[in-house]
């Protein structure tokens, strides 16, 4: 059966419908009709952010956390134009977002009117799929398979432009269920391949598992399966950024995460494995290094459910197109009923070698002095926060690397951070979305101070929704990790590299009506911790840390997994040359 | 103490030296990309070409079926075997894209391109330019005294010949459709 309803209407209608209780918006002369139809409803529940990128960043911490889609809400030309940055994150981490924006009326497109911009031509590159609706006929429809393509197959963002006159015009309602939709990725994967997969475990002597962003799409039983499979063959594990939390950080057979920033195990592992099981990952360049000396020696399996991203940096020689729970639960089916075979004495003597790596112990730090290292205030934070119901967030940088080292994840869902574009200012607005998602949780930001500046706007918002999100500052007075780059490869010329005329930020905390905090000795740093922590709403931590503290290990660009440089006495002098300076 | 050392056992050889390779050799194949017809597809289309580097040598649309709102997109590009496997996948992933096929490898097909030759001239070269239209089978579709439009069909080949011949004669302009194709026997 079909109702006849505004187009307004429409939209808050169609969002009820697909279960979505959170909405961050902000309005304007395009989308005043829809405003209206939210005053006029109680399911659900309207965000006003202080700036749009805000509203989708925070859609994307609410979808990251919580595994459904994300939904925002933003006027034409400049608030659709804002949103860009979010969307463009939110394709390049596959995250699952509606962002729906306002437009002129039809009759007035195309003739530079009021706060129109072409918002389908300008989002098409950075949107899995995006729609101008012209009819309100066709607007519910529109609305119901957005939310189906946003989540089916790779995840990522889609754009509705809606004119005013379609919002105002009343047309017939489709259900979703009337909705008849071709897109229908594949997910079951094939057999034939995963069989091949299966027989060379049997017989791999120096496995790895290889894991990213997509075992935490695929939602909560991939990750299942994941630790199912590891803890049956024994075989280590090591994870991209994107996919921390998909094993546990506590689990006995985890390396830590691999990558540019990676831990040494990790790396050595990825260089010298025989039989290399990416499930979810894309090969990016943070985790390859260089190309002709990645993983010399390895076959190389790769489950993706998006074909293009097969093949594309890296030759695989065991592809299987498919999601990665379906995939792995045939794959543990297949491998069990072929007899649980690995060859366990190989693999242990991998476990040796690995365990001597770990002897390296490349994440150790010396406390010492008056001044607090960042490493030492993660891994506080880290002990006085682990036993919390905790999502934590980050901005980009180094302070993001030296969360992904010393903070543990034990759950997918649970680590928030901007892995494929590095968004500076995504962090705050995706924990206030992480806190809407989980109102009694504790969600935490772990912030540069340059990158917290980028959206500081949103203290606002935090405050308006009193929603307790810890703002963590490791505050170097420096765009530290351009900084060290710039050390590493440019003559220690610090070009711009300085975070001058910085606020006071537990005055600036004050003024939004927040509670302020600075901490500058590593004396004081549990007790400042334990009051940000008992604080009921939301807290901006200041903790003044070393200014030159450079994150370490690293493998410089156009360098192999095997030359990482680690620690304090690394030879940094020629780390970089020509062939790699040219890369980011 | 780093850069480290490489490790006893592990090799410096090119990833790629190890096994089979895809040839770094460039090849051209005919893409048929079946799409919704929507508007913005072929900007889709277009802007992944532009966006990932891709060449386009040919580029055809044209709604194939109404009622089924069906729109044909031959395209005709070169690369890598490597970057072919990559932009048929890129293009599958379009939300839009119903089905791409790869003409080049999927069995023998048919490719032919329609073009407009004009040509200003007189006396013998005139003469000249009609006869070799008689060859080429182009038919005159205007006339003046001192011109003709022709228009020819075949494969770019043909056609790329033809415009070599007809430069001498006067050749004043050009318009090609670019290509259309189809696979050979019964089966679509
Ligand atoms: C929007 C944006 N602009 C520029 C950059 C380049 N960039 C990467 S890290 C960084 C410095 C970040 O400084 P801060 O937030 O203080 O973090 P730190 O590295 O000092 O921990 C910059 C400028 C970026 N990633 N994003
Ligand atoms: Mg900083």
């Amino acid at each position: 059966m079909t109702k006849a309803m505004t187009g307004a209407k429409m939209v808050v209608q169609a969002l009820i419908d697909q279960g979505v209780d959170t909405v961050f918006g902000y309005p304007g002369g395009a989308v005043l009709p829809i405003y209206d139809e939210i005053f006029q409803q109680n399911s659900i529940k309207h965000v006003l952010v202080r700036h749009e990128q805000g509203a989708v960043h925070a859609a994307e911490g609410y979808a990251r956390s919580t595994g459904k889609p994300g939904v925002a809400l933003v006027t034409s030309g400049p608030g659709a134009t804002n949103a860009v940055t979010g969307l463009t994150d939110a394709l390049m981490d596959s995250i699952p977002i509606v962002v729906l924006t306002g437009q002129v009326p039809t009759f007035m497109i195309g003739s530079d009117a009021f706060q129109e911009c072409d918002t389908v031509g300008i989002t098409r590159p950075c949107t899995k799929h995006n729609w101008l609706v012209k009819e309100t006929d066709k607007l519910s429809s529109v609305l119901h398979e957005a939310f189906h393509i946003a989540t089916s197959g790779r995840p990522g963002p889609v754009v509705i432009d809606i004119p005013k006159d379609v919002q105002f015009a009343t047309g017939e309602y489709t259900e979703a269920r009337q909705v008849e939709t071709h897109y229908n990725p594949q997910v079951k994967g094939d057999m034939a391949i995963i069989t091949e997969l299966a027989i060379a475990m049997e017989t791999a002597k120096r496995p790895l598992f290889y894991t990213g962003g997509g075992v935490i799409n695929s939602g909560p039983a991939a990750s299942q399966l994941l630790r199912e499979l590891v803890a049956a063959t024994g075989f280590p594990i090591t994870s991209t950024l994107m996919g921390l939390g998909c094993y546990p950080a506590s689990g006995e057979n985890w390396l830590g995460m691999l990558g540019m920033h990676g831990l040494y195990e990790a790396n050595m592992a990825m260089h010298d494995c025989d039989l290399m099981i990416n499930i979810g990952a894309r090969f990016d360049d943070r985790i390859t290094g260089r190309l002709d000396a990645f993983s010399p020696g390895s076959t190389k399996a790769h489950i993706d459910i998006d074909a293009s991203s097969i093949n594309k940096v890296i030759k695989v020689d065991i592809p299987i197109l498919g999601d990665v729970a379906h995939v792995l639960e045939d794959l543990l089916n297949v491998w069990k009923s072929r007899g649980r075979k690995t060859d366990k004495e190989s693999v242990q003597k991998w476990w040796h070698e690995i365990n001597d790596w770990r002897k390296v112990d490349c994440l150790k730090f010396e406390q010492k002095g008056k001044v607090i290292k960042p490493q030492y205030a993660l891994s506080r934070l880290e002990e006085l926060t682990k036993k919390h119901d905790r999502y934590i967030c980050t901005e980009v940088g180094q302070h993001q690397m030296w969360a992904a080292q010393y903070l543990g994840f034990e759950d997918p869902n649970r680590w928030m951070t901007s892995g494929g574009l590095g968004t500076m200012g995504y962090g705050f607005p995706a924990s206030i979305g992480v806190q809407m998602g989980h109102p009694d949780a504790l969600v935490i930001n772990v912030a540069g101070e340059a990158s917290w500046l980028m959206n500081m706007q949103e203290l606002g918002t935090a405050m308006q929704y009193n929603l307790p999100v810890k703002q963590f500052i490791l505050n170097n007075e420096r765009l530290g990790m351009v900084r060290q780059w710039q050390e590493l490869l440019h003559g220690e010329r610090y070009s711009s590299s300085w975070s001058e005329s910085l606020p006071d930020f537990v005055k600036l905390a004050e003024a939004f009506g927040a509670k302020g905090i600075i901490c500058s000795d590593p004396a004081d740093l549990d007790d400042a911790i334990m009051e940000m922590l008992n604080h009921d709403g939301p807290v901006l931590f200041d903790c003044l840390v070393e200014k030159h503290e450079n994150c370490f290990p690293m493998i410089p660009s156009g360098k192999p997994h095997n030359e990482m440089l680690l620690g304090e006495n690394a030879d940094t002098a020629n780390a970089i040359q020509a062939g790699g300076a040219v890369m980011v | 103490m780093s850069p480290l050392k490489i490790k006893k056992g592990s090799t410096s050889h090119s990833a790629y030296d190890l096994r089979p390779t895809f040839s770094d050799k460039e090849e051209r194949h005919t893409l048929a990309v079946l799409v919704e017809n929507e508007p913005g597809v072929l900007s889709r289309v277009i802007g992944l070409f532009a966006g990932r580097g891709y060449n386009i040598d040919s580029l055809t649309v044209a709604e194939v079926d109404h009622l089924g709102h069906r729109s044909r997109i031959t395209i005709v590009t070169s690369g890598t075997p490597q970057i072919i496997v990559q932009i048929k996948a890129q293009l599958g992933r379009i939300v839009d894209v119903h089905e791409v096929n790869d003409l080049t490898v999927e069995g023998p097909s048919v490719e032919r391109e329609l073009a407009l030759f004009k040509v200003t001239g007189t006396g013998n070269d005139r003469i000249e330019a009609i006869r070799l239209a008689d060859i080429f089978r182009a038919s005159v579709v205007d006339s003046t005294l001192e011109s003709f439009v022709f228009e020819i069909t075949g494969t770019p080949e043909k056609i790329d010949a033809f415009a070599e011949l007809m430069r001498p004669l006067g050749l004043e302009e050009i318009a090609r459709t670019g290509v259309a194709a189809l696979s050979r026997g019964a089966v679509a």
